[in-house]
Formats: C-alpha cells, structure tokens, sequence
C-alpha cells in the first residue's frame, strides 16, 4: 500500500461506479441528459434540474490548482507539511485531492497550475484519484 | 415574519469558561440554562419550549432540567445553530407554539467530558471525497478557500493577520476573555504553522462553556427585571457539508442568503448598524462576513479590518468580545457571539459601544455549511 493508515472511502450504491472506475484508473463524473450539467460528487439524478436521467461520463483527468493550505500537523498515513488541494477539472466540477510528485511548498504549488490525475491504489479495492503537475513541454 | 414581536429576557454564560474540569458537556448546559433562568426570575417550570443544537439533545436536555416543552428544535447545522434556534423560537412565539423558549448550548470542547468524538463515517459524502486527502478537522478544512480569496484580491498574509491583531484588542477590554495579552502583526506570523497560509493566531482557541437564552413575546417581555432586547430580523440557510464543494471559495452563499434575509426582514440598512458579531473560527471569516453580508464590496474586508475600521474606536466595532480567536470557542462558538450582541443590547458589554441600538450577529455553520444572522435592537416596538 503506497499510504497505509490514511483514511479510505467506503462506497455506497450510489457512489460504486465512481470507486469502480478509479480501480480502472478512470475519472467518472455525471452528466444530465436534460440540462447537461456535469457534476460531482456522484448522486443518480442531476442537482442542478433534478432529472433522474443521467449518464457517467469519463472525465479527461486534467485540472487546474484551485486552492489549498500544507497541513503541518500529523495525521494518519501522512508525513507533514503535506497539501490538502481542490483541483478543479477541465469539465467543471472541483474535487479534493492531494497534489504529488510535487514539492509541498507555495513555491511549487501554484495556484492555476495545470495538473493531471493519477491514481494510486490504496487497497484491493480502493484507489484514490490523485493529482500531479503537468510538466511544461520543452 | 413580522420583526420586533419577540424578545429576550434571559442571557447568561456558563459560570465559568476556558478550561472546566468540574462539569460534564451536559453539566455545562445546565450551568447555562440555570443561569439564564436567574437572569431573568425564570424556573424551569415557566418554560415550554426548548432549542439545543448538541449531542445532548433536547428531550435529553427538557428531563434533565425538569421542564415540559410543548415546542422542542434540535436542530444542529454547527456552530450557528444557536442564530438558527432564535429565529425559530421567535417564530415559534409569533405563532403561539409556545410562550417562553430555552435556547441552551453546553460544550465540553477542551476537556472532552461527557462529550463523545463524532468521527466522519467513511460511508458519508465527506468520509469518501475529502477525509481520504488527509484533513484533520476545521484548521486544515476551514481554511481551504482562503488562497483562493487571497490570489483572486491580492490579500497578503499580513492583513489576514491583523483581524487576530485587531482582535485582541477587543479581548483586552474583557476580563473573561481567554486571551488578554496584546499582540502585533510579527506575533501572529511568527506563530507556529497550522495549515499554511494560517498560524495559530489566526486560530480560534479551544476552550470549554456555554451559554442559554430565554425568549418570549415583546409584549411579556416588559414584566421581566431584565431589559428586553428585541429580534429585529432573522436568516438562515445551507450550502454544502463539503468545503470543497462550495459554488465560490471567495464568498458563502449560505451568508449571502442568510445575511440579506435578516437585514430585509429587520428594515434596516447597513448605516443602522452599531455593532456586529461575525462568526471567527478562523481569521478569514470575518472577511467574508463583511462581504457577504454586504457591509462592504467584494475584496475590499482586509484592508478595511487592517485600517483599524472594526477596531476599538473604529466605525465598525466587531467582536467586541474578543472572538472565537481570543475571547473563547468551545466548537460551536455561535451562542457566545449571540450573548455579546445581548450584553451589547444591554448596555452591559466589558467593551461597552456607547449608545448602540442595533447589533448584527451572523454565525457560520460546519466550514461555511450553513448559515445563520440575528439583528437584535434595544429599542422597543
């Protein structure tokens, strides 16, 4: 396991697809077929028109730093300074993360900075959606 | 709701605060509720109608002090559910549900007696999308937005000290405030890191206590010893129970939803305003208070606070008692802004503003959740 001790999801019906798909190393969201807003966290029915007819969409897994603090203090399957983060993703929604392969300090986690997912498997059945800088092409 | 109709006549603190090792969380409402009742020349069997937002509940909380309600409100939405139980109490009396309501609020938050950790359950909204990203609670949840406020108007860390700084000025003026020292800006941010960009002292401190209020009609409310403060307006709303998932990490919308409903109903602009209390688990919260609640444009709060505006003196006196930053925060800090804005109404306030008459006072729920405003008036109907 790459964090022992971190605290981990237990999915409900509602939220299996999404848990199922980090497993595959996919980003799911929804979409509404009738207002075709797209959404997060999951919920089988649309919370901006309140349609029951939605579809999972796969997300393309880019995001920009939308906002953070670096925790110093200890917690569970975590080494401080470490950056809590919401990313938000090119398709809409936000969602917290935390940023890696990164250097946890304002210099290096800039606000707005491109950022990608990556999952990392935290148990058999347990995979979390992480997320890393884009590095500049050049 | 039409304003003015309801007041309270009781309002008291627990006997003590900070540290309580003598009383359990329950101890700690009874202490309140008791002192409330003496407050105003109440027993428990005057009462019929009781609000508490704790573990505790209000059927624990009616047995426990003997009283027979015939209008009971447990709602909990964090640490404004005390602003939340006020407007339903004085629209419960409006309605004549009941005549005479309890509010209690008791909190073992330092000691932890008698109060049971209620951990996030992994099965919840939270225990699958955030708690797996490792936050610790409000230091490391609440503060998420602020970089985002912070990027978007170009607040320096030194401003979003100063509502500390500021702050502790009030504090010094109390002699039940936690915290009484002055402190500078280099204080604050040389104060150990929490969660970057806050320190410790742009923390609320952890303390125990409590505090009760006692509503009935405006009407009943001449008969009582105390002097009546009357509710003016009352709002209320929610947002999320996910920090991240707030529409905008620059303002709440619970505030803007909460804030203009109490001023509407109270018929009052900004330029009526003597004093106000704004909710301030942590140093940024009073700047989207003043914010959202429209008493000042978007981004410009900071360096409103920073120019001594809310300070002693200033045009604005806010938080005259000190805050949750210094004065005292069990967890659910919103009863004891509710008790200052009463002592303010009172003329009894240790920072007394000089001929107030209308206070303002706006509580956040969970990391910006819910929401809930008061505006109370000395001034009777």
């Amino acid at each position: 396991m790459a964090t022992p001790g971190r605290a981990l999801p237990q999915p409900t019906p509602e939220t299996q697809h999404f848990w199922d798909g980090t497993k595959a190393n996919q980003l799911l969201l929804q979409c509404c077929d009738e207002c075709s807003k797209t959404y997060f966290p999951p919920r089988p029915f649309c919370p901006a028109c309140g349609s029951r007819k939605v579809s999972v969409t796969k997300a393309s897994g880019k995001a920009t730093l939308y906002s953070y603090v670096i925790h110093h203090r200890p917690a569970p399957g975590f080494t401080p300074p470490y950056a809590i983060a919401v990313v938000e993703l090119d398709e809409g929604p936000r969602m917290m993360t935390n940023i890696v392969e990164c250097e946890q300090t304002p210099e290096a986690l800039v606000l707005d900075m491109a950022v990608e997912v990556v999952f990392e498997p935290q148990t058999d059945t347990i995979t979390l959606p992480l997320f890393r800088p884009v590095l500049a092409k050049g | 709701m039409p304003h003015n109709t309801v007041a309270v006549v009781g309002a008291a603190e627990t006997t003590k605060l900070g540290v309580i090792t003598d009383l359990s969380q329950l101890g700690l409402h009874a202490d309140a509720a008791l002192n409330a009742m003496a407050d105003c020349g109440l027993k428990p069997s005057d009462i019929d109608g009781i609000a508490c937002a704790a573990q505790e509940t209000p059927v624990q909380l009616a047995h426990y002090l003997g009283i027979t309600p015939t209008w009971i409100d447990g709602t909990a939405v964090g640490g404004c559910s005390f602003m939340v139980h006020v407007r339903h109490a004085a629209a419960a009396i409006e309605a004549g549900l009941a005549k005479t309501i309890l509010i209690t609020h008791g909190e073992s938050g330092k000691s932890r007696i008698g109060a049971p950790p209620r951990p996030v359950h992994p099965q919840s909204l939270n225990g699958q999308f955030e708690q797996p990203f490792g936050p610790m609670g409000p230091p490391s949840m609440f503060t998420i937005p602020m970089l985002r406020y912070m990027k978007t108007y170009g607040v320096t860390e030194e401003q979003v000290a100063q509502v500390a700084v500021v702050q502790r000025e009030w504090a010094s003026k109390n002699p039940r405030a936690t915290f009484r020292n002055l402190i500078t800006t280099d204080d604050v941010l040389n104060s150990r890191m929490i969660a970057w960009p806050f320190r410790l002292l742009m923390c609320c401190l952890v303390t125990d206590g409590g505090g009760a209020l006692i509503l009935t009609s405006a009407e009943r409310a001449k008969d009582f010893p105390t002097k009546p403060v009357y509710i003016l307006g009352t709002g209320e709303s929610a947002e999320t129970p996910m920090v991240s998932q707030m529409e905008d990490f620059t303002s709440s919308r619970a505030f803007r939803v909460a804030g203009p409903t109490a001023f509407r109903e109270a018929g009052i602009t900004h330029k009526d305003v003597d004093h106000l209390m704004i909710y301030d688990a942590f140093a940024h919260l009073p700047i989207y208070g003043l914010e959202d609640l429209g008493f000042l444009p978007k981004g410009e709060a900071a360096a409103f606070i920073a120019a001594r505006n809310t300070a002693p003196g200033g045009s604005l006196p806010l938080n005259t008692n000190g805050g949750g930053l210094s004065y005292m925060h069990s967890g659910m800090y919103g009863m004891y802004a509710l008790q200052e804005s009463v002592r303010q109404m009172r003329g009894i306030a240790p920072a007394q503003i000089p001929g107030a008459k209308i206070s303002v006072c706006h509580g956040v729920g969970g990391m910006f959740a819910a929401s809930g405003t008061v505006i109370f008036s000395n001034q009777a109907p």
